[in-house]
């Protein structure tokens, strides 16, 4: 079978069942990708071809028993750096955990494995998580395969670039303030965050722990469908994980619908603040719904106004809570001063030489957010916007199906070009910041390229919690239509990688 | 206006634990300036009588049953990502603070 | 370090009123922590009680011990508190090399239990009852080894080594308001106050309540007013108090010494002060580096916990009874005097004396040797009786006596092996083969020798001088190495003199 690395992983699963090829053909065909244009891309920081091979030998031996653990059992996957994986290093993008191995595995990654899936390796991400262009990492900037001088997204800029470069059929992110959904608008890829607390947050190196989710990416809305189901479901060692049972969100990607769905455009995500580019492919896509059997409406939701601000008083203060335990002590890296110090000042030098400064930055606003004195105005005032947000979303939800908007107000900027001014790409997360402090359900998919710079632009559908299919529902829909309109993915527009096949 | 200056920047950093340097505590001054300004709209944006949201979706009563798991790691697990130990213990430098 | 100078405590008491304030920390010996899966257990390997989340690891969680919150329930019940509908956990953030996430998952504002009330009994009978402002729930921290120093202390360590294994384990922590009144009886007060709580856990089970292992721990806040004065004096809060000795000591210890410093125009300096057992003092602590901002908010990985009126009230059926009640009840069955019972209860002897007794003693029995030999070994030991021997082992030694196997004397003789940590009472009889010999056999033997050693008192005894039969009858308890009954060799001695 050709160019196994374009395919998806839907088609890699039927390859696999009907003999056509192997997971150790898959996966070396990746792992050769990998080395063919990761330099490049650098959307991987740990690959281990031994480890990979052996999971994908495994596999084959499975399958020829006929004990196969699954539909994906052999169909390999990235997984973002920041679930700790206890066959491959977690160092959540940080030098502060350079190097760690965790003595256990994350629960989306367990899941992964008892399905059969085959890891990868981690991919790059913004230090802890922290930012939208994956610049803050510690180990370098990932470069979008789209354009290689530019962002890939952030924070799980590795995941999303890895998918869009081949490198991987799909892999897992996470995503707090959009930071699946964003690189997958601008990489032309998939990125789904569940419902908060569908997918168990055990073994994520924690940012927010109210905003976190893990969440899949991938190429098309089936394939995240189908990954989206290997990880979901509750999780005794997360107390938020919730214990609904879900519906298969992959036969909710096959049972595309628009009949009769009602899609609310949210007001304050258009026009001012967005490049006309992103506006016209987004209000194209709600033409073909519309002609389709969709009815667009126009809904208001003030409070976002503002998400941002409460979105960046709550991160920062839980996250200076959950950064604390990076203190030399158990695990990581180890500064001790020059002639000895007391583990006050070892703590000090530690987490000043191993955090970067956004990660600084971040911590230093939370501890400020939680002060004596300060909570009330700060902290607690972000709670309650929460609530008001909350509160404006059920009030759309009453008469619309699900909501609409660009996934983000700009296509990929410039490596380097926003690096002078945190709030500025701290404002690009608007359209994506106000589903994590909602805790409700959100998807990007693309939808074509900008006429200015020819870069993707990705639609975000969000829906009440817990109604996960729905997007994949509305998402596939409009993903059948478009791969129509173009006649093909919109990633086989994308220039080819040097070295990549294509 | 918020009082955001490179002494608070510096008590906020020690109660952090984190030993910045002249330099970073100047420049982060400069940015938080910026940074409060914007979030702190956050105040006038909610009422007293807005109720705070910790937890986005409502669950209650959350537990496990009082039995051992196979989630308890070895001794060697334990201690396998520490930069110091004795062979049992983890090892620290001696410790100025007291307990609290 | 100069010992402070400390003021006659009846000369304090007439110029200052204090005033007290407790913090207990109850262990609960659920089998597992509070918001892991990992063994409560004392002891064992450094180390080997761990799951990630104790060790605070990243993409660590925690989740709540169901039977945790069962028993601070019970525990707030039986303090006579209100429990809250809905409380919440909150993190407490500062950093410390024993606790693992470098913040404590604790309770702040809201509180399980609040506003509740105790009623303890002193020595003379007086009731006093104690204010309960709140019992929360947290977890403990880990445990701290630090080397280098003279004492095995802090100051002047070269290093400390962490052990995880407590980290984690359940806490209750209870907390009085502001206690006036105590006047003279505060030292007592503060004792007969942490016995009560002792008592109450162990009769619900949810406790070993052993302050020596740190199952119950206890900081004792004191504050001084001049007489007449309506505000407050500045409080000290004092550590390390590990014995029931400590609390009543430590309490005493601080009036004096803030009374000296007061009356010589000096200030209280509003600091946490260590207990030291050995010296009976307390000393400074270092500073607390973090200034109290511990940053609280509520924990987002825990949801809040709203027991159903059901479950509060199955709790509240199922406590036993109420620590005065029970008294007089048991004192009632056992027909112990006024006396004798107070005796008892002064001495916070009451549990190992119902303990005992269930172990098959008589309540006489139980009580001469709790508060006759066992106190005296404690008292000079330094120690809590409760922490040298058993009421098991206790019953086990009188059980010995009421068979005959051991005299009275060699009963005290074999509980003080059992208290050296020689084995259990009838391991020890037989290891040292202490038994009374019942066999006259041997006795005849030995007497027949000591008689035919000293014919002189043969002589007198056949006269009738039976008191110098004192001297055959110590020769062979001599050379029977005390495993005679003495009464029963008199009575052979008396036999075998005249019988020839």
């Amino acid at each position: 079978m050709s160019d196994l690395i374009r395919h998806t992983a839907a088609e890699l699963a039927d390859a696999l069942a009907s003999g056509a090829t192997t997971s150790v053909e898959i996966t070396q065909a990746h792992l050769d990708q990998i080395s063919a244009v990761d330099t490049d891309v650098h959307a991987y920081l740990h690959v281990n071809p031994e480890l990979s091979l052996a999971a994908a030998s495994a596999s084959d031996e499975r399958r020829a028993a006929g004990k196969t653990l699954g539909s994906l059992d052999g169909v390999p996957v990235a997984i973002k750096d920041v679930l700790v994986t206890s066959d491959m290093p977690s160092t959540s993008g940080s030098k502060i955990l350079e190097g760690w191995m965790s003595p256990y595995d994350a629960t989306p990654v367990r899941k992964l494995r008892e399905a059969g899936l085959i890891p990868l390796g981690k991919t790059n991400m913004d230090e802890f998580a922290m930012g939208s262009s994956t610049e803050h990492s510690a180990y370098g900037p990932t470069r979008n395969p789209w354009d290689l001088t530019r962002i890939p997204g952030g924070s799980g800029g590795g995941s999303a670039a890895a998918v869009a470069a081949f490198e991987a059929p799909f892999a897992l992110g996470s995503d707090t303030g959009g930071s699946i959904r964003q690189p997958a608008h601008v990489t032309g890829t998939v990125g789904v965050k569940p419902t908060y607390g569908g997918v168990s947050r055990y073994g994520a190196i924690a940012l927010a722990s109210s905003l976190d989710q893990i969440g899949p990416c991938s190429r098309t809305v089936l394939d995240a469908g189908l990954l989206h189901d290997v990880i979901k479901g509750h999780d005794r060692h997360d107390s938020t994980s919730l214990t609904d049972s879900w519906p298969s969100f992959a036969d909710a990607a096959r049972n595309a619908n628009l009949k009769g769905v009602r899609v609310g455009v949210i007001k304050q995500l258009e026009g001012e603040g967005f490049q006309a580019g992103v506006m016209n492919r987004f209000r194209e896509s709600l033409d073909l719904l519309a002609a389709n059997g969709a009815e667009i409406v126009e809904v208001d939701l003030p409070a976002i106004e503002h998400a941002v601000a409460a979105y960046y008083l709550i991160l920062p203060a839980e996250a200076s809570s959950n950064l604390a335990k990076f203190d030399s002590v158990r695990f990581g890296m180890r500064v001790t001063p020059t002639g000895g110090g007391t583990v006050e000042q070892v703590m000090s030098a530690t987490r000043d030489a191993g955090f970067g400064a956004e990660v600084k930055r971040r911590i230093i606003l939370g501890t400020y957010a939680l002060s004596a004195g300060y909570y009330d105005a700060y902290y607690g005032s972000a709670q309650k916007v929460r609530t008001l947000v909350q509160q404006d979303f059920a009030k759309a939800f009453a008469g619309v199906d699900v909501l609409a908007s660009p996934t983000a107000p700009t296509t990929a900027w410039k490596l380097g070009e926003q690096l002078d001014d945190p709030l500025a790409m701290w404002r690009g997360d608007v359209a994506t910041i106000p589903a994590n402090l909602a805790g409700i359900p959100g998807i990007s998919i693309p939808v074509g390229l900008a006429d200015e710079d020819g870069l993707p632009v990705g639609i975000q559908f969000l829906a009440p919690a817990r109604e996960d299919a729905r997007l994949y529902n509305i998402a596939s829909a409009l993903e059948s239509l478009l791969t129509s309109k173009w006649g093909g993915s919109l990633l086989s527009q994308a220039p080819a990688l040097k070295g990549g096949a294509s | 206006m918020s009082d955001i200056s490179e002494e608070r920047v510096r008590h906020l950093a020690g109660l952090a634990r984190i030993d910045l340097s002249d330099s970073e505590v100047s420049a982060l001054t400069a940015e938080l300036v910026q940074i409060v300004d914007v979030v702190a709209q956050v105040t006038s944006a909610v009422d007293a009588e807005t109720p705070a949201t910790s937890h986005p979706i409502p669950l209650t009563n959350v537990y496990r049953e009082d039995v051992v798991t196979d989630d308890v790691l070895t001794q060697e697990q334990a201690l396998s990502g520490a930069p110091e130990t004795d062979g049992t213990r983890f090892v620290v430098s001696a410790i100025l603070g007291e307990e609290q | 370090m100069s010992k402070a100078k400390l003021m006659d405590f009846d000369k304090a008491l007439e110029i200052y009123e204090p005033v007290l304030g407790f913090e207990v920390h109850v262990e609960l010996n659920t089998k597992t922590k509070m918001f892991s899966s990992a063994p409560n257990e004392f002891g064992g390997e450094p180390n080997t009680h761990t799951t990630p989340v104790c060790l605070g690891l990243p993409g660590s969680l925690p989740v709540v011990n169901e039977q945790a919150i069962r028993y601070s329930i019970s525990l707030g019940l039986a303090l006579g508190c209100s429990i809250a509908p809905s409380s919440r956990f909150a993190r407490k953030n500062y950093f410390y090399p024993d606790l693992a996430k470098n913040y404590q998952i604790s309770q702040y504002d809201e509180p399980i239990a609040f506003e509740g009330s105790l009623e303890i009994e002193l020595a003379d009978g007086k009731l006093v009852t104690i204010p309960i402002e709140r019992a929360h729930m947290e977890e403990d921290a880990g445990k701290l080894t630090h080397v280098g120093g003279a004492t095995g202390r802090i100051q002047g360590a070269e290093y400390s080594l962490v052990d995880y294994n407590r980290a984690g384990v359940p806490l209750v922590e209870i907390v009085t308001k502001p206690i006036f009144g105590a006047e003279a009886d505060a030292p007592e007060l503060a004792k007969a106050y942490v016995a009560a709580i002792r008592d109450i856990v162990i009769a619900l089970g949810i406790s070993d309540a052993r302050m020596e292992r740190g199952n119950l721990r206890c900081d004792a806040n004191v504050s001084l007013r001049p007489r007449g004065q309506e505000k407050l004096g500045t409080r000290t809060e004092t550590k390390n108090v590990n014995s029931l000795r400590s609390v009543e000591r430590a309490v005493r210890y601080e009036i004096q010494r803030q009374a000296q410093i007061l009356s010589e125009g000096g200030t209280i300096i509003q600091e946490t002060r260590h207990w030291h057992e050995d010296t009976g003092t307390t000393s400074a602590g270092r500073p607390k580096s973090d200034a109290d901002d511990y940053r609280y908010f509520p924990e987002p990985d825990l949801l809040p916990v709203e027991p159903s009126v059901e479950l509060i009230e199955e709790l509240r059926a199922a406590l036993p009874e109420q620590p005065v009640e029970r008294r007089r009840r048991l004192k009632a069955e056992w027909g112990f005097t006024d006396l004798e019972f107070q005796d008892v209860v002064n001495s916070g002897l009451l549990n190992e004396l119902v303990a005992t007794v269930s172990a098959g003693a008589s309540p006489q029995a139980a009580r001469k040797w709790w508060t006759g030999e066992i106190a005296r070994l404690a008292n000079a030991a330094d120690v809590d009786p409760s922490a040298l021997v058993t009421p098991e082992q206790v019953a086990e030694v009188q059980a010995l006596v009421d068979e005959g196997t051991l005299t009275d004397r060699l009963a005290r003789q074999v509980l003080e092996a059992v208290i050296a940590g020689e084995g259990s009472p009838r391991d020890i009889v037989e290891a040292q083969g202490l038994a009374v010999v019942s066999d006259d056999g041997a006795l005849i033997a030995a007497i027949d020798e000591a008689l035919s050693a000293q014919p002189d008192v043969l002589e007198k005894i056949r006269e009738g001088k039976v008191q110098a039969a004192g001297a055959v009858i110590g020769a062979v308890m001599k050379a029977m190495a005390g495993t005679a009954d003495a009464a029963r060799v008199r009575e052979l001695v008396l036999e075998r003199a005249t019988a020839q």
